[in-house]
């Protein structure tokens, strides 16, 4: 029950976020907003609890979701198989670029710590 | 035989089966994921991915019949992106005393990405609509088919090349990360797990979470971070 109540608050916070974002005409997506105004709300237990449950479950499932639209790649088949190298290679390069320079600006600029290896530990 | 075909015929056109193939492949995917000690090549994403498409174009059953029943489990990107910020929230005091230089890893990492995907795409001789689809690549692929569309890019190929960057994302950021070398420390996790879910949003959000809680949380501030930067910067940048 408690977590059908989280999700009862993830969907309200959700439509929240959908309305507020039309009638404001911010430039973020409703589900962002609805993000933002969770984070204002996990202060009161009455959410906290029954969020904490759901939001659980649905991060530990995360990928699962991206499923439906990843099958998705079978409806671009012809431009695939006229560009699908080219679209790879530039897709592998920028994300190297992009978790290379996010990792080395955030390692380097945190203050030293013990390189403590964790044992047992397997790299990401 | 022919009953046979008659039922596939029948069960293939309603929702039911979409929603069936999409739960049960991702359970055997998953299953065969944790038996071979949660080997990033063996993604339960990829191969149920790979696994349903090849199942659907060998069947002939168009990818909209599919999706009529899988758009349940697509609807809930929509709170998931909600429940990000739970996570957030439990961090919310390392957050803060860390708030400036996360908030510039985010940003500098999500400039690089999506430009050198710009600029790759470009210099490769990609059509224009599929390099602008290329740009907001690195953010979790619902929000992705958003700006794609304010940005003049095709939704649905932004949210292709979302699942294929996660995919990346999760299959090689341990050999990348071992040629940066980044060491097994508290730093390290955070620096690991930041990256992944700043380039590789959710999907690699989620391989940082089966390796290491910390690498894990990081990444889920990270992907959140790179949801509000994008979404607030792509369409001002394009206009």
């Amino acid at each position: 029950m408690q977590g059908l109540r989280g999700l009862a608050w993830l969907l309200a916070l959700q439509s929240a976020g959908e309305l507020l974002a039309r009638a404001l005409q911010l430039p973020f997506p409703g589900p962002v907003v609805g993000m933002v105004l969770l984070l204002i709300a996990l202060r009161w237990p009455l959410v906290r609890e029954p969020v904490a449950q759901c939001a659980d479950f649905l991060l530990a499932h995360l990928s699962l979701l991206f499923i439906p639209v990843g099958v998705g790649v079978m409806t671009h088949l012809a431009l695939l198989s006229q560009y699908g190298g080219r679209m790879l290679l530039v897709l592998v390069l920028s994300t190297w670029i992009g978790l290379a320079v996010t990792a080395l600006v955030l390692y380097h600029l945190s203050p030293a710590d013990a390189a403590d290896d964790v044992e047992g530990a397997r790299d990401v | 035989m022919s009953d046979f075909v008659a039922l596939w015929v029948y069960l293939s056109a309603t929702p039911l089966f979409g929603l069936t193939a999409t739960l049960v492949t991702y359970v055997l995917a998953h299953a065969f994921y944790l038996r071979v000690g949660q080997a990033a090549w063996a993604n339960p994403v990829l191969w149920s991915v790979l696994v349903i498409a090849a199942v659907l174009l060998a069947t002939g059953v168009p990818y909209p019949t599919y999706f009529s029943g899988a758009q349940f489990i697509h609807f809930l990107l929509g709170p998931a992106v909600v429940a990000q910020g739970w996570p957030l929230w439990q961090r919310r005091t390392q957050v803060r005393q860390r708030w400036g230089r996360l908030l510039l890893a985010s940003l500098l990492g999500g400039v690089a990405a999506s430009g050198s995907a710009l600029a790759l795409g470009w210099a490769v001789g990609l059509p224009a609509d599929v390099v602008l689809s290329l740009a907001p690549k690195s953010v979790t692929a619902p929000v992705a088919m958003g700006i794609a569309e304010k940005i003049g890019g095709i939704p649905a190929l932004s949210a292709v090349f979302a699942v294929l960057t996660g995919l990346v994302g999760a299959l090689s950021g341990k050999v990348l990360f071992g040629l940066l070398r980044l060491p097994y420390s508290a730093n390290g996790w955070a620096a690991r797990g930041f990256a992944l879910g700043t380039a590789s949003h959710g999907i690699g959000a989620a391989r940082a979470l089966q390796v290491n809680a910390d690498a894990g949380a990081y990444a889920g501030l990270a992907l959140g971070l790179q949801v509000v930067l994008a979404s607030l910067l792509m369409p001002l940048f394009f206009r």
